[in-house]
């Protein structure tokens, strides 16, 4: 069936989308961030770590999306910390806290009570299953990202290119530093919903570093990413609609291609650039600068 | 007259050998101080323990009267290898606008404090000490260029530029010539001696002959410091310093 015929008539396609758009604004913004400053890595740390939360939630019969925001936000500050204050060996102890917090997930569903949560949904999200009540929840979630970042976009930009400059400016590093990985644990819980813990990592990246490859500005990247992030996911949900695919690895699919070709465009860009300059200063005759 | 750095017995170690011992220098304001050795004889360090980003574990500190961490904001820093990735998106105007960072707005005491983690845009005057900044470096027309497409010099200047957007009353360079050709290394400097009429400015260098033109006394790190006035350097203070003959080289040429 067409998707978009289909789109008028459902409702939980019209929730699905509108979920779609509200998690891209902060996989534009926060994904951004995390491309430029490379904390990929991190981010994904925090990400599985979710799983913690959630499984605890199912465990004590909550909503697992109200155990996935204050895990998401424990996990980030603990990593934080542990990279501020511990340099020594930061990649191993965000693997292990990666691992421990999946882990305790796993056993906490394993030992739920009653009905057995599924939980292939956490692992790699169902959009068509977000419930109404969490739209209003994903737009505070997005109306407090952007409030911060557009206070702090300033303070967050010193942070973020140069810390040690930021430091002696008076910025409190630190404190930045723990509220932009909070923001990021935000964004994964936003996004968790639409594609799930296991892929959230590429829809968080990936936007802003194709945006990335053809804009040299942080709030340009952002703009970009956002749409990108929204134009891809519904694209993929639309995809999956017709042949039943899951939504959340189509979606994935779709921005991987995206990213990889674009990654390959660039180059092919870049080194064409590069020929003209040199073909230019031969002609000039002279030394470029 | 009150010395703008004050540093009396200072020693540091990263490990547990020592990096910096005994160090007392007092830098008095208008002054034009290069500091030289050999490397890893600790000039780095003692510009990390002036501007407050390292602790000394003895002595004291003292700048404009402060501890170095509050006095962080009226120092500017131009570091030695930029400590951010050259691919970062962000135009040459906006990194000298981080330099407007901590710093109280008109009307406001000069104390930053609240600046710094005041939410909000960049201000006119921002922009007008921004363009001062820039042009006074000679980079006004690069302001709109990306950082990644710069040349080693032009990045330096810009790095420059960045360190006065803030309004320093001492500036704080290490080796700020080390990647750059000696053409460009003249002309850097001479903009030294140009800011040197309005601000105290500390210059890390390993090329005390070429140095000694322009400061006005040389300290001399390897792990402990002597001063020099600058008339008074010769091959001895130089193999002293490095303990062994060092061949000097005559720089009566004009770069």
């Amino acid at each position: 069936m067409d998707f978009f015929s289909a789109l008028s008539q459902h409702a939980f396609l019209q929730t699905a989308v509108a979920a779609a758009l509200l998690s891209s604004i902060g996989c534009g913004v926060m994904g951004t961030y995390v491309v430029v400053k490379r904390i990929a890595f991190i981010a994904g740390g925090i990400a599985h770590s979710v799983l913690g939360g959630m499984g605890a939630a199912v465990y004590f019969g909550f909503e697992p999306l109200h155990g996935a925001l204050p895990a998401a936000i424990a996990a980030a500050l603990l990593i934080g910390w542990v990279r501020l204050n511990w340099r020594v060996q930061e990649d191993t102890l965000i693997s292990a806290l990666w691992a421990i917090g999946m882990a305790v997930g796993v056993l906490f569903i394993a030992k739920a009570p009653g009905y057995q949560a599924d939980m292939m949904s956490y692992l790699f999200g169902n959009i068509l299953l977000v419930p109404r009540e969490s739209l209003w929840f994903m737009v505070a979630l997005d109306f407090i990202l952007l409030a911060i970042v557009g206070a702090y976009h300033r303070q967050f930009l010193a942070v973020v290119f140069d810390e040690e400059f930021a430091r002696l400016r008076g910025v409190p590093v630190g404190f930045f530093y723990l509220l932009l990985l909070v923001l990021v644990a935000v964004t994964v819980v936003l996004l968790i919903q639409v594609v799930g813990l296991i892929l959230v990592l590429a829809l968080l990246t990936l936007p802003a570093a194709v945006a990335g490859h053809y804009v040299h500005s942080l709030g340009r990247m952002m703009l970009i990413a956002t749409l990108l992030g929204a134009v891809l996911s519904i694209a993929g949900l639309a995809l999956s609609y017709g042949p039943d695919l899951p939504a959340g690895p189509t979606i994935i699919l779709l921005v991987g291609g995206v990213y990889v070709l674009s990654a390959m465009m660039a180059q092919i860009l870049d080194r064409r650039r590069a020929r003209l300059a040199a073909a230019l200063g031969a002609r000039q005759g002279g030394p470029g600068e | 007259m009150n010395p703008v750095i004050d540093i009396h017995g200072l020693s540091f170690s990263y490990g547990s050998v020592p990096t910096l011992s005994g160090i007392d220098l007092q830098v008095t304001e208008g002054e034009f101080l290069g500091i030289v050795g050999p490397n890893a004889g600790g000039k780095s360090t003692l510009l990390k323990l002036i501007l407050g980003l390292l602790k000394p574990q003895s002595g004291r500190i003292e700048v404009l009267g402060r501890t170095p961490c509050a006095a962080s904001r009226l120092l500017g820093y131009v570091p030695q290898y930029p400590s951010f990735p050259r691919d970062f998106p962000i135009s040459v105007e906006q990194v000298v606008q981080l330099g407007r960072l901590g710093l109280a707005g008109k009307g406001a005491q000069r104390d930053g404090k609240r600046h710094a983690l005041w939410p909000g845009r960049v201000s006119s005057a921002d922009r007008e000490a921004v363009r001062s900044a820039l042009d006074e470096v000679e980079a006004g027309d690069i302001a709109k260029r990306q950082i990644g497409s710069l040349s080693g010099g032009q990045l330096q200047r810009v790095l420059l530029a960045r360190a006065l957007a803030g309004e320093p009353r001492i500036l704080i360079l290490d080796e700020p010539t080390a990647n750059i050709d000696q053409r460009m290394e003249g002309e850097i400097f001479d903009l030294l001696e140009a800011l040197n009429a309005r601000l105290t400015i500390l210059v890390v260098s390993h090329d005390v002959a070429f140095i000694s033109r322009y400061v006005g006394r040389v300290a001399c790190i390897n792990r402990t410091l002597v001063c020099h006035n600058t008339d008074a350097i010769d091959g001895n203070v130089i193999q002293d310093l490095y303990g062994e003959p060092v061949r000097m080289i005559a720089h009566s040429h004009s770069h």
